[in-house]
């Protein structure tokens, strides 16, 4: 983080905007704590540690509170991931259909293992739970679009897609 | 609510509607077994073992979340349910280090207590154990997170119980852990709280892990010897080469006021007990002027000669006398009647920390309108004037949250400063700092919400301290006794700092009052002591005055620090005898002429009074070989100074022999209960001097308010005392004048001098300033 991070607003004034209309939408106030800790982490790529003191602020918890309940779930992160986060789904359907097949070459492509990110910090990867593409098996998640039925020969395309976006605009659409 | 029928295990029992069915069976003895269920708290439903079929329900039920409604049909042992307890166990002895032989709760945990009922000695895990390191939070909280079953004891103990939620739990399934706020540290009240409730040993303690073997210890319950809340502890104790050392302080059986809280000072701070600087020979000043250790025998033949030669060459108001905050009843009231009839001075006094001569004027001719701890915890409105009790009462602070948070209590909090209480209170109102007298006028105006709601209260306990001394808390308790004809209608509590403050103040510490506050100008007061002098004699600084001029020959100083304590110049005693007993070489100490190494609370017998006027008694726990409790060393000092200590300690009225038993033979578990009887009938052979319950009997026939419940005393159990003041006494102006209460305000981590030489106390006082030195940096 730079050295004025205290100084700087946390989140950007639209999400800002939206955590004030989700802590008046439920009942108590720490309903709104999951979807905030998700929309933080979608702006800042991570929780770092301004964001979870930010949302015990918001909320009106302390900061312990806040991480009990993010470190629940597999989803929410604590370090910074890549710019585009590959989830490879090796649940029983995409792991009978080749799934790791994919993630491995994933891993060669990149040179990263799992929870790595790239040292461009342009991709991070991880293997999943089912991301409920089962018919489409396997599938992949990059941040939140999907690639389906795949074989390890279409993952350096993919990656391509990713790294050359304008090159590629309107290809895969 | 209305009682309900329902059958457990083929037995009709009856409850209330909604009893917990765990709290429902335990109370008609039948034993079901809860790792996370824990009375007080939240209900966690975690851990699996309260299973219970229900007729009708078709899988197996949690007890400690089933409420109980007529008719219905329970079963707690079956084939079926201890199976299901069985696998629970399995599953849970399936990460947990079998390290029992070196495990602290080793012989006292309760995950060995549910495998040896329930079985599932073998495992089926064939899966290596993940190991963790041990963390250390604090000077006073280790964890061991293998050991740990996920029963969030500690998390709502620390939350809902202390108010702290400094305890939380990261990750999920078997990556648990309990987490502490500040990422490996623990930013808290230190209370100990969570170790307490662990019921493994994944939560140690700094000062007990690893010293010994539960079963290596006895127990001895007793009080607790720090602030004035009086909470009974019980305290392990095992045989060294010196006597017999402390090296736990609990209250898991639950006894007395506190049930099982005790905060820092009561469950860590023992050890200054065992300090290297505790005197345990007493010194007397050779002819170069150097303290040098000597024999008892000659320490007290030459305090008693030098103490006898003054009183009879410059009468009883040449000596002064000032007594301690932490010594017992009987020994406060055998020092003022020592000083009283053997050295027939008046010049006796106290630190006074708060104003209980007030109250008791203030209270005079009333009956019934003083709060014991337990009116506390039941009450249904509470008015909490001034003060910090999370810092200087914890007890209290902790009864207070219990009730607004179990009982629905509406507490009301008027102070100066924000104080932690606020978050439980239902209406606080602000006051400008030094406002407090100022405050009963306010409240009878009546204009505010807060004066409003108050006088709405049917019942009220009023809770204050030393912000109101003389007039003020007259003021205050004048308003109180106004609320209205409901006995109920208003009952008091006074604060004071020490274990025994209000004691010091019953007995009678006082120059112009005598035990019970009569005042000694009163016609016919304690008409049996001999040599009484009718006139009141020198506070503290008065004697202290006359010490620096010379005009006092001798000063005899208990268990208290008085040079530290008045910003007076040491040399100013230089020509004064002082004799001090304490149990360390203290500032006072350092310029006596005799010091006598004084036991303490925790090493000797006797009764104390908190500052609620709750009684309790006194157990001899620890000992330590050179030093005598200060009641014996009083005995001693009379007899050495020619005086029949018969008639200062009524001992042996019917001669030195007594049957303690022995002639019952085989019925000798007879003679325990007969001496119970006897005992508590005031009847048990007093056969030695040093016996304090024989000077317990005189303050029990002498003091008014004293006369109390005996058998319940001395069955362990606190007994509410009120000050039972005659009215319209009027005390000595400038003897009582308000500006002589010096309150200590000892904080969660100081306890005046005991403090100084307890260790862990100073640990963890430091350990809170750099956290709290963090988080200011944040």
């Amino acid at each position: 983080m730079s050295a004025n991070s205290e100084t700087l607003p946390v989140f950007s004034s639209a999400l800002a905007t939206r955590f004030d209309a989700l802590v008046e939408k439920y009942p108590v106030k720490r309903s709104a704590l999951v979807p905030m800790l998700l929309y933080a982490q979608d702006e800042v790529g991570y929780l770092s540690d301004a964001v979870i003191a930010e949302v015990a602020r918001r909320i009106g918890i302390t900061e312990l509170e806040v991480r009990n309940v993010a470190t629940y779930y597999s989803m929410l992160r604590f370090k910074p991931a890549g710019k585009f986060n590959i989830q490879v789904c090796t649940n029983i359907a995409c792991m009978l259909r080749g799934g790791y097949e994919i993630y491995e070459r994933f891993q060669q492509e990149l040179g990263i293992g799992p929870k790595g990110v790239t040292p461009d910090g342009l991709f991070s990867l991880e293997e999943v739970e089912c991301i409920g593409a089962c018919c489409w098996a396997p599938a992949i998640q990059v941040n939140y679009d999907f690639h389906d039925e795949l074989d390890p020969d279409l993952v350096p395309g993919i990656l391509d897609q990713y790294r050359n976006p304008i090159q590629n605009k309107g290809k895969n659409a | 609510m209305a009682d309900v029928t329902f059958i457990v295990d083929g037995k009709k029992l009856t409850a209330p509607a909604g009893t917990l069915l765990i709290d429902a069976c335990r109370k008609a003895g039948i034993e079901i077994p809860a790792f996370c269920y824990y009375p007080g708290l939240s209900l966690q439903a975690a851990c699996r073992m309260c299973l219970v079929r229900q007729e009708k329900v078709p899988k197996l039920q949690t007890a400690c979340t089933t409420t109980v409604a007529e008719g219905q049909i329970f079963y707690t042992s079956t084939p079926e349910i201890e199976q299901a307890r069985k696998a629970m166990i399995e599953l849970l002895l399936g990460n947990h280090p079998l390290d029992c032989p070196v495990c602290d709760a080793g012989g006292e945990c309760e995950l060995q207590d549910m495998t040896f009922k329930y079985g599932a000695g073998e495992s089926r895990m064939v899966d290596v154990k993940r190991h963790r390191d041990e963390q250390q939070w604090s000077p006073a909280v280790f964890y061991d997170r293998p050991r740990c079953i996920l029963c969030y004891r500690c998390i709502r103990m620390c939350g809902e119980g202390m108010d702290v939620w400094a305890l939380g739990i990261h990750n999920r399934g078997a990556n648990s852990v309990i987490v502490p706020n500040d990422g490996h540290q623990l930013d808290c009240e230190q209370c100990g709280m969570c170790i307490d409730v662990c019921p493994v040993g994944a939560l140690t303690s700094g000062t007990y892990r690893y010293k010994t073997r539960p079963w290596e210890m006895s127990h001895v319950s007793t009080v607790c010897t720090h602030c004035g809340d009086g909470c009974k502890v019980t305290l392990g104790v095992r045989s060294t080469a010196e006597g017999a050392e402390i090296v736990r302080a609990d209250n898991r059986d639950k006894s007395g006021i506190n049930g099982d809280f005790l905060c820092a000072k009561g469950r860590f701070s023992f050890d200054f007990v065992a300090s290297a600087d505790r005197l345990t020979e007493p010194l007397v000043r050779n002819a170069q002027g150097k303290l040098e250790p000597a024999t008892w025998e000659h320490a007290i033949r030459v305090a008693a000669r030098k103490l006898k030669e003054i009183r009879d060459a410059r009468g009883g108001s040449a000596i002064g006398v000032i007594g301690s905050n932490r010594t017992t009843n009987e020994e406060n009231y055998l020092l003022q009647k020592f000083a009283r009839t053997v050295l027939t001075t008046n010049n006796i006094d106290h630190a006074r920390s708060t104003d209980y001569a007030a109250f008791a004027r203030a209270l005079a001719g009333t009956e019934g309108k003083t709060a014991s701890l337990r009116d506390i915890a039941a009450a249904s409105a509470i008015l909490l004037v001034g003060g910090n009790p999370t810092e200087e009462h914890p007890l209290l602070a902790w009864l207070l949250r219990t009730n607004v948070r179990l009982n629905r209590a509406k507490l009301y909090v008027a102070n100066s400063q924000p104080i932690k209480l606020d978050r439980q209170a239902k209406a606080t109102q602000r006051l400008p700092v030094g406002s407090y007298k100022d405050l009963a006028a306010f409240l009878v105006q009546g204009e505010s919400d807060f004066s409003k709601a108050l006088a709405a209260e049917e019942s009220l306990v009023v809770i204050f301290g030393e912000e109101f001394r003389g007039d003020a808390a007259e003021n205050l308790v004048a308003w109180g006794l106004k609320r209205g004809p409901n006995p109920d209608s208003v009952r008091f509590a006074y604060l004071g700092d020490y274990a025994n403050s209000r004691g010091a103040a019953d007995m009678g510490l006082f120059p112009d009052l005598l035990p019970g506050y009569v005042p000694v100008t009163a016609p016919g007061a304690f008409a049996e002591y001999a040599n009484l002098p009718a006139t009141p004699g020198k506070s503290m600084p008065q004697m202290l005055e006359a010490a620096a001029k010379g005009e006092l020959g001798a000063l005899l100083v208990v268990g208290a620090d008085t040079v530290s304590r008045s910003s007076l110049d040491s040399a100013a005693l230089k020509n004064t005898f002082v004799v001090v007993q304490d149990l360390f070489l203290t500032e006072t100490a350092a310029v006596a002429d005799v010091v006598l190494p004084a036991a303490s609370l925790y090493e000797k017998s006797g009764t104390v009074t908190n500052t609620y006027g709750d009684i309790q008694m006194v157990r001899k726990a620890a000992d330590r070989a050179g030093v005598k409790p200060d009641f014996e060393i009083l005995v001693r000092l009379a007899g050495a100074m020619g005086v029949d200590v018969a008639t200062l300690v009524p001992f042996s009225k019917r001669g030195t022999t007594g049957d303690l038993g022995q002639s019952r033979g085989a019925q000798a578990g007879e003679a325990d209960r007969h001496a119970v009887w006897l005992e508590a009938n005031g009847l048990e052979p007093k056969l030695s001097p040093f016996d304090p319950l024989a000077v317990f009997d005189e303050i029990a026939r002498l003091v008014p308010g004293y006369t109390v419940d005996r058998i319940n005393l001395f069955a362990g159990n606190d007994v509410h005392t009120e000050p039972r003041a005659t009215p319209g006494f009027v005390p000595v102006g400038a003897i009582q004048s308000p500006s002589l209460v010096v309150p200590a305000h000892d904080t969660l981590f100081t306890s005046g001098t005991l403090g100084c030489y307890s260790t862990t106390l100073r640990q963890l006082e430091e350990h809170q300033s750099k956290e709290l030195a963090k988080a200011a940096a944040d």
